[in-house]
């Protein structure tokens, strides 16, 4: 890997391509080559940004998707890890759950919407629950993989050196399968949005995808491009967050 | 060093089986190492040299006759154990110091510190194993293994990987440090050179069972330039080979089996 310090040029290229696509795009609707109503221009989403800030409707729509995507992410993690260790530790445990969860893991999550919404309503709960299902299962498949491919042999060592079950736990088997259940969380994140905006799309009251759908009726492209880029910029700062906690986790590891 | 007893163990293995599904692998082994002895064990591949040595540490359990540490039978883990192994098995995701540290009450970090630096590694404490040469974690593994002032070293093919040069000067460390604490020891190599530069005692394992037995007399330091020293190698490896050796050292004694129970005095 590089180093952390990384010079002007470097740290600028990245950005070259996206400037110009926007800048480009801005000129092309100035110039009226792109109609208004099939693409509006970055100045008008700018400006429908900070409209609907001033109203409040931007954060309160915001907060609601947030809150629903890590409530849903932190039960369905949660109860993947805890699966995922169980089933990967406990052979019993095992024998006993993994089949069925494995079989679980085929209905795709989105199928679902209609009966959801049959069992919970467009309330909340509909759409914490379709979140926490998506990202139960990759978290879960990564967290088991990770242990059950740990080297047996650092484990044997651990045994020798003298450490107890909950020391091989902590020492050995957790930090071995940690670069694995990262994979999970980071590939659990994206399933996250996904589900998110599905659900707020076609049934919901509030959130961002409400809002974009609400906007369609009006004819207000601009608040439609508004909601798709903020998706995109969710998916992003939540893929950075994941990022940083990995570069800790293992710095061992480069 | 600390108030720690630094004596070896004495181990009796006897009539020792061992078969994984219906392979024997030691088939009725003796064996009887005196405290602070250093005996190296050769063999040819996957002849249980492994085994016998993980049958010691009690990691796994015997499938007849038994092993006693001291007269006390062993049961479960051999705690006055420690094992060094051919691959290192260090801990990637813990520093040097950390992997030291290892099993170890957080109230004796200072233990560790000395034995990092007995091994000469006092530099490289915050670094990942991954920024290591081989030598250095084969260092780092051998630190581990005597921070716990074990009665007795449990050495499978530890420095197997290494170079030649990285070799002498980590069997060097090796033997100063048994000198220094006289903690018994069991070697395994396929080093024949080797076996004889640090061991008392050489042992042949052929067919489950103790095919040779040899003492090593000469002083140490050992000089690998010394004739008696290319006599032994090349009688042991003759015996390895299964050929007869062309010359005939009567200087060696012919101890098979029989002498298993002698006291050697060097
Ligand atoms: N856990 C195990 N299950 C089944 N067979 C095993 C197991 N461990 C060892 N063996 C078998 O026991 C025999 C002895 O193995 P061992 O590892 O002791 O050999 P070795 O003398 O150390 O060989 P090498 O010099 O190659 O390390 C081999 O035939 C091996 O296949
Ligand atoms: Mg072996």
């Amino acid at each position: 890997m590089k180093g952390n310090r990384k010079g002007p040029l470097e740290k600028f290229v990245p950005w070259f391509i996206p400037f110009f696509i926007i800048a480009a795009w801005q000129l092309l609707s100035w110039s009226g080559a792109i109609p208004e109503r099939i693409l509006p221009a970055p100045s008008q989403i700018i400006q429908a940004g900070i409209d609907l800030t001033i109203t409040g409707e931007l954060s309160e729509h915001m907060g609601i998707s947030l809150w629903r995507a890590l409530v849903g992410f932190l039960i369905g993690g949660i109860a993947g890890f805890v699966f995922g260790l169980l089933n990967g530790v406990f052979r019993f445990a095992d024998l006993f759950f993994d089949t069925s969860i494995q079989m679980l893991r085929n209905i795709p999550h989105l199928a679902l919407i209609p009966l959801v919404i049959m069992w919970f309503g467009i309330g909340e709960t509909s759409k914490v629950f379709l979140v926490a299902l998506g990202v139960l299962f990759p978290v879960y498949i990564n967290t088991y993989h990770g242990i059950k491919s740990i080297d047996k042999k650092l484990i044997e060592m651990g045994k020798a050196y003298g450490l107890n079950g909950k020391e091989l736990f902590f020492q050995i088997i957790l930090p071995g399968a940690m670069s694995s259940i990262l994979v999970g969380i980071r590939f659990s994140l994206g399933v996250m949005w996904l589900t998110l905006i599905v659900a707020e799309t076609i049934s919901a009251q509030s959130g961002i995808g409400y809002m974009a759908m609400n906007a369609r009726e009006f004819m207000q492209m601009d608040v439609i491009v508004l909601s798709i880029i903020i998706y995109a910029l969710f998916g992003k700062i939540s893929d950075m967050i994941a990022k940083y906690f990995e570069g800790k986790l293992l710095k061992w590891n480069n | 060093m600390n108030s720690h007893d630094l004596q070896g163990v004495d181990v009796t293995i006897h009539q020792v089986k061992k078969k994984y599904d219906d392979r024997e692998v030691l088939e009725g082994l003796d064996l009887q190492i005196r405290e602070g002895e250093f005996v190296a064990i050769v063999g040819k591949s996957g002849c249980g040299k492994s085994t016998l040595l993980r049958l010691v540490a009690g990691l796994e359990d015997i499938n007849g006759g038994s092993i006693n540490l001291d007269g006390t039978p062993l049961e479960g883990l051999n705690k006055q154990a420690r094992m060094m192994f051919q691959d290192g098995r260090l801990l990637p995701w813990k520093r040097v110091m950390d992997n030291v540290c290892l099993g170890l009450p957080s109230d004796e970090k200072d233990r560790a510190m000395q034995a990092i630096t007995q091994v000469g590694l006092k530099e490289r404490i915050h670094d990942y194993p991954s920024k290591l040469s081989g030598g250095q974690k084969q260092r780092v593994a051998l630190a581990r293994a005597l921070v716990h002032d074990p009665s007795l070293l449990l050495l499978d093919e530890p420095l197997g990987a290494l170079d030649a040069l990285t070799r002498l000067e980590m069997q060097r460390l090796i033997e100063s440090l048994w000198l220094e604490r006289k903690f018994t020891s069991i070697l395994v190599t396929h080093d024949v050179e080797e076996a004889v530069a640090i061991s008392d005692r050489v042992i042949l394992i052929e067919n489950g069972k103790i095919a040779l037995n040899q003492p090593i007399h000469l002083p140490r330091p050992r000089q690998r330039t010394n004739p008696a020293f290319s006599m032994y190698v090349e009688e042991i490896l003759a015996r390895i080979m299964n050929r007869k050796s062309k010359k005939n050292y009567s200087m060696l004694v012919n101890t098979e089996t029989e002498s298993l129970f002698n006291p050697i005095n060097n």
